[in-house]
């Protein structure tokens, strides 16, 4: 009868791949080919300016309210480059850039955020949810989806995304549970910019990391500089092998910044500093990223110069796309669509008598 | 007297509690140092501190979860929840306990908790911000459910609710929160909960509405007057449950005709129970079929499809015309 320690499979790792200035840790950086590498980087960049267009686009009103993504570019794509295209992503609603990774069409993120609900299709070639704003309900579903890919013996994996504050939600810890008890091949993906709207992460939890949430479940749990994507991209890869091989669940870590607002109703000079916000622009992600491929040879100014131009195209092109859908007349019918599988005769009467109202509203204003 | 909107009218409400009774404290996600999302708790924090101000880890379960308790132990502690979309985390807690403890320990505790919550469309928000599902709420025994439609009343009923000695949740119509200023007295004001008041005094037709609705009523009123020369009789719900259906059914026993307006989708809503009470209790006076004007039973389109979605004041008018028809 002593009193001793017990003995945890698992102990929580700190992974930093990439310093803030892009030195690597030659023992640690990760096999990757070139191309994906230079991948990455358009993405992230494109990432950025897209987000940068989009809170442009909010503050002259032809958007509505988004959530940025400055600052997450790493933590968001690291993990998803370790998916294969027949895996499933499924994320919470700040993952912009990982699901355009993933294949969403930029101007669908327009449309929505402009209020159609068009802009949330999910695409018949991809097998990803559409976003999940109920902070924290939507890791179950991944585990879920990976439960049955165990079941049907399929090869593939679920990731999924959630925030700091997430972790707070008890279907957290459920989905955690469960991933554990049936060993579902499923990769949790914590966002942690350290903010919660305004609730700082020291105050969301007691306990010293998000990663040690894993050690109640058994689960390996990893911590890793996410505004590093090799060290990202290291862990994601090795959680997805992991999954793949029967292996079961692993929880990661990001341990970033929202550079941003919580959403642009936000004003997070009510609750943190100026100086935090700088702190943080010094570990940018993308510029650490960018002195690191440039010491590779496969970066060069001239090249980014480049690839801005290139991205402010692509970025000008989505937002004239995405106007243009817009200003094609929107058929308020259309709110009746998927809703049930078939339409119920009780519905086909509202909207009979939707329509009617609305045309006689409509009426009105013309004669006005 | 301060002419206050309908978000400091809420937050003098609390004010004034707190500074009497320690017992009263609030809880919920950004109501401290950010003030609440809407700031309806602003301020507070600098007053009260962190000890009776509560910014709570994101687990809306766990808030009311936590308000059973300390309201079985004989505080009054109020619960924000961001935007009612999300407090179906907290259904549980409500049903399965807040509203039967009472009843569960045989009358030996009471739960006075108080959940606040804004609900309602007209914003332009994203999904889940926009919904009014009040009949999950009214539909639950021992709970009560206020909505109220201005700032005065909304101050005062929450002050009575804050003081109630069983659960209430409380929606606040997000559209109304700074749409109009009223003059709310500075000495403390209270409103019975479960009374319906008479908002404007008619002979023609009876319409029944609540919470932001009650704009578009209103000015269908008087629409109506001006340009059809009808004069509505509108009731102001403010309690949705319980349900006192006295002032309802003597209103429409005097003038035989009837509308109920709410932005909650149709079936199975506020209104069906209305309706269901005017059927029972006075029948016999119907002049013409009771209309609905609503919410369609679908989830809440986002922005774009949002006005043909929403009850206005020409739905109302067209509705109370139609009851004259025949
Ligand atoms: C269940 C639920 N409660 C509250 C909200 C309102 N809300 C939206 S985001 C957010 C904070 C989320 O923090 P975190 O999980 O850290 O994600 P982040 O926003 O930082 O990406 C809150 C409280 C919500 N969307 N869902
Ligand atoms: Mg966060």
């Amino acid at each position: 009868m002593p009193r001793k320690e017990i003995e945890l499979p698992y102990r929580i790792e700190y992974l930093s791949i990439l310093d803030a200035d892009g030195n690597v840790d030659k023992e640690l950086e990760p096999d990757m080919p070139d191309d994906l590498l230079l991948k990455l980087f358009k993405a992230m960049l494109a990432g950025r300016r897209f987000d940068e267009r989009m809170l442009h686009l909010q503050r002259q009103g032809r958007i509505g309210t988004f959530p940025p993504i400055k600052g997450q570019e790493a933590s968001q794509l690291g993990a998803v480059a370790a998916l294969e295209a027949a895996d499933w992503m499924v994320p919470a609603f700040r993952e912009t850039l990982a699901e355009i990774w993933r294949g969403k069409p930029m101007e669908n993120f327009l449309l929505y955020y402009a209020g159609y609900d068009e802009g949330s299709k999910v695409e018949d070639d991809r097998n990803d949810l559409p976003i999940s704003v109920p902070v924290g309900s939507q890791m179950l579903h991944a585990v879920g989806i990976a439960m049955a890919m165990k079941y049907k013996a399929q090869p593939q994996v679920a990731m999924t995304f959630f925030g700091d504050g997430a972790t707070s939600e008890g279907d957290f810890h459920e989905a955690l549970n469960f991933a554990g008890v049936f060993q579902a091949p499923v990769v949790f993906v914590c966002q942690n910019n350290q903010w919660a709207i305004s609730i700082p992460r020291a105050k969301q939890t007691h306990s010293k990391t998000l990663a040690q949430k894993a050690v109640a479940h058994d689960i390996p749990g990893i911590q890793v500089d996410g505004n590093d994507v090799l060290a990202v991209y290291s862990a994601a890869r090795e959680a997805v092998e992991r999954a793949r091989k029967g292996d079961g669940p692993t929880l990661i870590e990001c341990f970033t910044y929202r550079m941003s607002l919580h959403t642009t109703a936000d004003d997070p000079k009510k609750y943190r500093s100026e100086e935090e916000v700088k702190e943080w622009e010094k570990r940018d992600p993308i510029s650490r990223f960018a002195a690191y491929l440039k010491t590779k040879k496969l970066l060069t100014d001239e090249a980014v110069e480049k690839l801005e131009a290139e991205i402010a195209k692509e970025v000008q092109d989505v937002v004239d796309q995405a106007e243009q859908l817009m200003k094609e007349e929107v058929d308020p019918a259309d709110m009746f669509h998927h809703i049930f599988a078939e339409l119920p005769p009780t519905l086909v009467e509202q909207r009979e008598e939707m329509l009617r109202d609305s045309s006689l509203g409509k009426k009105e204003v013309d004669h006005g | 007297m301060a002419k206050l909107n309908m978000v400091q009218a809420l937050n003098l409400a609390m004010k004034q509690e707190m500074e009497k009774n320690d017992n009263v404290v609030i809880l919920g996600e950004d109501v401290g140092v950010d003030g609440g999302v809407f700031r309806v708790t602003d301020k507070l924090f600098d007053q009260f501190g962190e000890k009776r101000v509560m910014d709570t880890p994101l687990a809306e379960s766990g808030i009311v979860g936590v308000a059973i308790g300390m309201a079985v132990y004989g505080m009054r502690p109020v619960c924000e929840i961001q935007f009612s979309g999300f407090s179906y985390y907290i259904f549980h807690q409500l049903e399965a306990h807040a509203a039967r403890l009472r009843h569960r320990s045989q009358g030996r505790y009471q739960v006075p908790l108080v959940v606040r919550t804004p609900y309602g469309g007209g914003v332009r928000a994203l999904e889940h911000h926009s919904e009014s599902r009040e009949a999950y709420f009214a539909h639950t025994p021992g709970l009560k459910m206020v909505i109220p439609s201005g700032p005065r009343n909304a101050r005062a009923l929450l002050l009575s609710a804050i003081r109630d000695p069983d659960p209430v949740i409380f929606f606040e119509p997000k559209a109304l929160y700074r749409a109009f200023r009223e003059e709310v007295p500075d000495e403390e004001e209270t409103m019975p909960l479960g009374v319906p008041q008479l908002a404007r005094e008619g002979k023609d037709v009876t319409v029944v509405a609540y919470g932001a609705m009650m704009f578009p009523v209103m000015e269908a009123a008087d629409e109506l007057q001006e340009k059809h020369g009808v004069e509505i009789e509108v009731i102001d719900l403010l309690t949705i449950s319980p349900l006192d259906d006295e002032l309802i059914v003597a209103s429409v026993k005097k003038t035989g005709r009837a509308v109920v307006v709410h932005e909650a989708p149709r079936s199975f809503g506020p209104g069906a129970e209305i309706m269901a009470r005017l059927v029972e209790k006075a029948f016999y006076y119907l002049e013409t079929p009771i209309k609905r004007v609503t919410g369609y039973d679908i989830v809440f389109p986002l922005a774009a499809r949002e006005t043909a979605y929403m009850p206005n004041t020409q739905k109302v008018v067209g509705a109370v015309l139609q009851t004259l028809e025949s």
